[in-house]
């Protein structure tokens, strides 16, 4: 019973703020909505047992891709008004195209129903007697640990990318060069002069 | 008592929104990279929901990794964004047309 109140909660709070992140005319606005949407969405996680995938959401999304968002959005110094012009005029095909793919899932949604044999073809269940997170690591670091890794990969790539196309060269900036450091020798560092008492250089 | 068909038909509404999104702000890149993550975030609702209700672990590992997915592509997006807007001084995306692609 709670459950359910609880559900439609989320559910109403998640759709109703992911309305916002699309229409809000602020864009900060709009990234703080779809912070909101996150959590709610961690709600309906947690409602379905699945707490690490909460957690996580709330820790990776709000707490690494929301904030870039934020980010970008305040560092950049952008015309928003402008760019709010033709909205109007797109609205209509957005809402077309939207209707119709909300119809085709409710076509597919109402004339759903499980294969009763794909019940049977060994799904992978939790194992018994631990929490949510123990089990998605004892699957995770054993069957799927390849997928796991190529995850790695992705989060590198991503990293590596992020830094290669937004790192500037300045030209007129002096930079340490260990090659010239280490190639030094006293004969090009040090210069020996002859100085006569009680004279300057 | 709560069944699958609520969480689909509440994945289902953000995914639309999330459609619905682009197409209303085509010149906005930022909330059009917005509308992309709530429709992964929808794809995820779904894939947790049928693994809670068959029972299969696989959904939430298969969530996890499309989780990985979205968090790359918003950091690569929002870099190419910061490039583009250094050259161009702007951000609207509907007049990207320099490679006549």
């Amino acid at each position: 019973m709670i459950a359910t109140i609880f559900f439609y909660l989320f559910a109403a709070v998640a759709i109703a703020s992911a309305v916002m992140v699309v229409t809000a005319r602020n864009p900060v606005h709009s990234v703080l909505f779809l912070i909101l949407t996150f959590f709610n969405a961690a709600g309906l996680f947690l409602l379905l047992g699945a707490e690490f995938l909460a957690m996580m959401l709330v820790v990776v999304y709000v707490g690494a891709v929301a904030v870039l968002f934020l980010f970008v959005v305040m560092m950049l110094d952008v015309n928003f008004v402008e760019l709010r012009q033709g909205m109007l005029k797109y609205w209509p095909i957005g809402a077309v195209v939207g209707l119709i793919v909300l119809g085709e899932l409710a076509l597919a949604l109402v004339t759903w129903n499980i294969n009763p044999n794909a019940l049977v073809t060994a799904p992978v269940a939790a194992a018994s007697g631990v929490s949510n997170t123990e089990a998605l690591g004892l699957l995770l670091y054993t069957r799927y640990i390849y997928f796991f890794q190529a995850a790695g990969l992705v989060l590198l790539t991503a990293m590596i990318g992020a830094i290669v196309l937004t790192l500037r060269h300045k030209a007129n900036v002096k930079r340490q060069v260990i090659a010239d450091q280490v190639a030094r020798s006293p004969a090009t560092a040090v210069e020996i002069r002859n100085i006569n008492p009680g004279q300057g250089i | 008592m709560l069944g699958l068909p609520h969480f689909l038909t509440v994945a289902a509404i953000l995914f639309i929104i999330g459609v619905f999104g682009i197409f209303l702000n085509r010149k906005n890149v930022i909330i059009i990279m917005m509308s992309i993550e709530l429709i992964l975030l929808s794809v995820n609702i779904n894939l947790v929901a049928f693994s809670h209700y068959l029972n299969d672990l696989v959904g939430q590992v298969y969530a996890l990794l499309v989780l990985t997915v979205a968090a790359g592509e918003a950091a690569i997006g929002l870099a190419i964004l910061v490039t583009y807007f250094r050259n161009r001084n702007t951000i609207a995306v509907d007049d990207i047309n320099i490679m006549k692609g």
